[in-house]
C-alpha cells in the first residue's frame, strides 16, 4: 500500500491541477490577510480578546471572510483529488496491469484515498499557516496557547471535512466509468449540499412557522430553529457551524434561536468560551463528518473490492 | 513431460443468464506455447480474467501452478504476468518510472530493479526511448514495454492478450520472437489472437473456442487432419508415369485407403505416415518419383472447419 501512496503522491504533486489549485487557495489566504488588516481594527474594538483568530473570521459587509472561501475550496480540493481516482485507470487500462501486480486489491484504493487526503492536508495547513504568518507579521499580535489549539482544531476539522469530499468523490470514480460523469455528480451534490439544502430549508421552515415583521420572536425563533435543523444534513452546513464556533469563542450555543438572542444581546458583554467548551459544542458536528466520510469510503472499498473486471 | 502449469476442470463463468465460459477444461504444462483462439466474445478474455484470478468463476476450478487464484491471489499473481489487450501505462511517467513502479509492486530491491530495467529495455528495444514520457510511444513501443512489464517479475507464466493486434508488421515480428524467447526460457505463455498465421508460427498447441466452449484442442497438423481430413494422412506424389498398374500397387500397401489423380500426380489418403513405403515402391517399380509432399493444414483451414 506504502508504494501506491508514494506513487499517487507524487503525481498528485507534479500535476498542473495541483499547481492550479495551491495558487488559488494561496490567493485566497493572501485575500484574508487583505482582508482581515483592512477591517480587523473595528472587529476587535468590541472584545478585546482572541485578536489573531480574528484574522480568519472577520469578513466586511462586502466580502466573505477566510472561513467562507475555506469552506468552498475544501470541498472543490477533495473532489479534485478523487473524482478520477479509478476510473481513470481502467480508462488507460492501467488497472488490470495494475491488479495483476502481486498486491492485494484494497491497496490500491487505500493507497490513493490516503494520498489524497494528504495533499488535500497539506494544502489546508499550508494555508492556515499562509494566513496565520501573514496576519503575525502584519498585526504583531501574537497568538497565545488557547489560540493555537483552536487553530488546530480548525485545521484538523477541515482535514475530516476534505476526508468526506475525497471519500465521496471516490465513491463516484467507482461508480462510474468516465471521469467526467463523476465530476459532475461530485459537484452537482456539492452544490446541493451547498446552495439548495438551505433553500429548501427556508421553504420548508416558512411554510411550518410563515413570519412576516409584525411576527413575534418566539415565532421567529421557531421558524430559524426548523431551518437549522434542516440545514444539518447538509455537510457543508456541519462543517460551516463547526469551524465557526472554533474559531469564535463568543459563540456559546449552536442552536439556531440561541444564536438569535446573542445577536440580539450582543450589545453586551459575552463570556467567550474556552476551547474544550466549544470543542464539545461542536463535537456532535465533527463525530457525524467523521461517520460520513467513513461511510462513503466503506462504500466505495467494498464496492471497489466486489467490482469483477470483466472482458469488454 | 513438464510441470502442470495451468489444469481447469469444469471452468465456467456466467453474466447475468449469459454464459461466457462453459466447462473449460485446460491441461498446459512448462514451456508450452499454448495459442488460444476463437471469434471475438467466445469467451477468451474472461478464461484469462479467472486464470489470474480477477474474476471469479461461476463453477469449476483453476489450479496455476498449483494455487487457487481465488483463494491465493498473491501466490498466483507473483508468477502470473498478464499482457491485457488495451494496455495502458501511466502517461505522465517515462518508460523506465513505470517499469520502476511494477518493480516495486513486485517488491524487487531498488539496485536489482535498475538492472534488470536495463536489460529488460534492450531486450524489448525500447533504451532509446526509455526517458520519453509514454504518451509519446506508438502502439508498438507500448506493446514491447508491456511485454517488458510482465518480464520484471520472473514470471512463470505469462498471458497475452491479443499482443499483436494493431501493430504494424515489423511491429509482430518483434513480439512474436520475444514470445519465442521466452518460451525457449521455460516460461509457459498462453497467446490469445486472430492472427492465425502468427498463431501458427509460434503456438506448439492450440485450443479453439467458440461461445465459451472448447471445440477443438492440440496440435495445429493433429487438428488438421481431424477436422478436414477425417483424421487422414494426405500424400501428395508425382511421378513420371502414372498408369493403373501403380495405383492398384499402392493401394494394396497396408493403411492406404485412398488413391485418387490425374496426369502426373497423385493423391493418397491413408492411416499414417507412408511416405517412406510408398517411396520404395515406387522406385522398385521402376518409376521415377519426382515429389512427395505430405499435405500440411493451414491453421485458417483448421479454424474454419471448425468452426463452421
Amino acid at each position: 500500500m506504502y508504494t501506491v501512496f508514494r506513487k499517487e503522491l507524487a503525481d498528485y504533486l507534479e500535476s498542473k491541477r495541483f499547481a492550479m489549485l495551491f495558487i488559488l487557495a494561496t490567493m485566497a489566504a493572501v485575500f484574508a490577510v487583505y482582508l482581515a488588516v483592512q477591517n480587523i481594527r473595528g472587529a476587535v474594538s468590541s472584545s478585546s480578546e482572541f485578536v489573531f483568530l480574528k484574522i480568519f473570521t472577520v469578513s466586511s459587509e462586502t466580502l466573505p471572510s477566510f472561513l467562507f472561501f475555506v469552506s468552498i475550496f475544501i470541498p472543490i480540493i477533495g473532489i479534485a483529488f478523487g473524482f478520477d481516482a479509478i476510473n481513470n485507470e481502467r480508462a488507460s487500462g492501467n488497472l488490470s496491469r495494475l491488479l495483476s501486480q502481486p498486491i492485494y486489491r484494497d491497496s490500491i484504493i487505500n493507497g490513493k484515498f490516503l494520498a489524497s487526503l494528504a495533499v488535500l492536508s497539506f494544502i489546508v495547513v499550508s494555508v492556515i499557516a499562509i494566513v496565520g504568518g501573514l496576519g503575525l507579521r502584519i498585526i504583531g499580535v501574537p497568538p497565545d496557547s488557547e489560540e493555537v489549539l483552536r487553530l488546530i482544531a480548525f485545521a484538523l476539522t477541515s482535514i475530516i471535512y476534505g476526508a468526506f469530499w475525497v471519500a465521496l468523490a471516490i465513491l463516484f470514480s467507482v461508480s462510474f466509468n468516465r471521469a467526467a460523469s463523476s465530476m459532475l455528480a461530485a459537484l452537482a451534490l456539492w452544490m446541493f449540499f451547498f446552495f439548495f439544502v438551505y433553500m429548501i430549508a427556508g421553504a420548508i421552515a416558512d411554510a411550518r412557522v410563515p413570519i412576516d415583521s409584525n411576527s413575534s420572536f418566539e415565532m421567529i425563533a421557531k421558524n430559524a430553529e426548523i431551518q437549522g435543523m434542516i440545514n444539518r444534513i447538509s455537510p457543508c452546513n456541519l462543517y460551516g457551524e463547526s469551524i465557526l464556533a472554533l474559531l469564535t469563542p463568543e459563540i456559546a450555543s449552536l442552536n439556531p434561536a440561541l444564536m438569535m438572542i446573542s445577536v440580539i444581546a450582543a450589545g453586551r458583554m459575552l463570556t467567550p468560551l474556552n476551547f474544550t467548551q466549544s470543542l464539545l459544542l461542536v463535537w456532535p458536528q465533527i463525530v457525524t463528518m467523521v461517520a460520513l466520510a467513513t461511510i462513503c469510503f466503506a462504500i466505495s472499498y467494498v464496492r471497489f473490492i466486489k467490482q469483477e473486471i470483466r472482458a469488454t | 513431460m513438464g510441470q502442470v502449469v495451468i489444469e481447469t476442470s469444469d471452468l465456467s463463468k456466467t453474466y447475468d443468464g449469459f454464459t461466457a465460459v462453459d466447462k473449460l477444461n485446460l491441461h498446459i504444462e512448462e514451456g508450452e506455447i499454448f495459442g488460444f483462439l476463437g471469434p471475438n466474445g467466445a469467451g477468451k478474455t474472461t478464461t484469462m480474467l479467472m486464470l489470474l484470478g480477477l474474476t471469479a468463476p461461476s463453477s469449476g476450478t483453476v489450479q496455476i501452478c498449483g494455487h487457487d487464484p481465488g483463494r491465493e491471489p498473491l501466490e498466483v499473481k507473483r508468477v502470473v504476468g498478464y499482457l491485457p489487450e488495451k494496455v495502458g501505462f501511466y502517461e505522465n511517467l517515462n518508460a523506465r518510472q513505470n517499469l520502476e513502479y511494477t518493480a516495486e509492486l513486485n517488491n524487487l530491491p531498488k539496485r536489482e530493479a535498475f538492472e534488470k530495467i536495463n536489460n529488460l529495455l534492450s531486450t524489448v528495444g525500447l533504451s532509446q526511448v526509455c526517458d520519453q514520457e509514454v504518451k509519446k510511444l506508438s502502439r508498438g513501443m507500448k506493446q514491447r514495454l508491456g511485454i517488458a512489464d510482465i518480464w520484471i517479475k520472473d514470471p512463470k507464466l505469462v498471458l497475452l492478450d491479443e499482443p499483436t493486434s494493431g501493430i504494424d508488421p515489423e511491429g509482430i515480428e518483434d513480439i512474436l520472437t520475444l514470445t519465442a524467447n521466452m518460451a525457449r526460457k521455460g516460461i509457459t505463455v498462453v497467446f490469445c489472437s486472430h492472427q492465425l498465421h502468427q498463431v501458427q508460427r509460434i503456438c506448439t498447441r492450440v485450443g479453439i473456442l467458440n461461445k465459451g466452449h472448447l471445440v477443438a484442442e492440440g496440435q495445429i497438423d493433429r487438428l488438421g487432419r481431424e477436422a478436414i481430413a477425417g483424421g487422414r494422412y494426405r500424400i501428395e506424389i508425382q511421378v513420371a508415369q502414372v498408369n493403373q498398374k501403380l495405383v492398384d500397387a499402392l493401394k494394396l500397401v497396408e493403411g492406404v485407403v485412398d488413391v485418387q489423380g490425374s496426369a502426373e500426380t497423385l493423391l493418397i489418403s491413408c492411416d499414417k505416415d507412408l511416405r517412406e513405403q510408398i517411396s520404395k515402391l515406387i522406385v522398385e517399380s521402376d518409376n521415377s518419383l519426382l515429389g512427395m509432399k505430405i499435405e500440411e493444414y493451414s491453421l485458417e483451414a483448421v479454424y474454419k472447419e471448425v468452426l463452421s
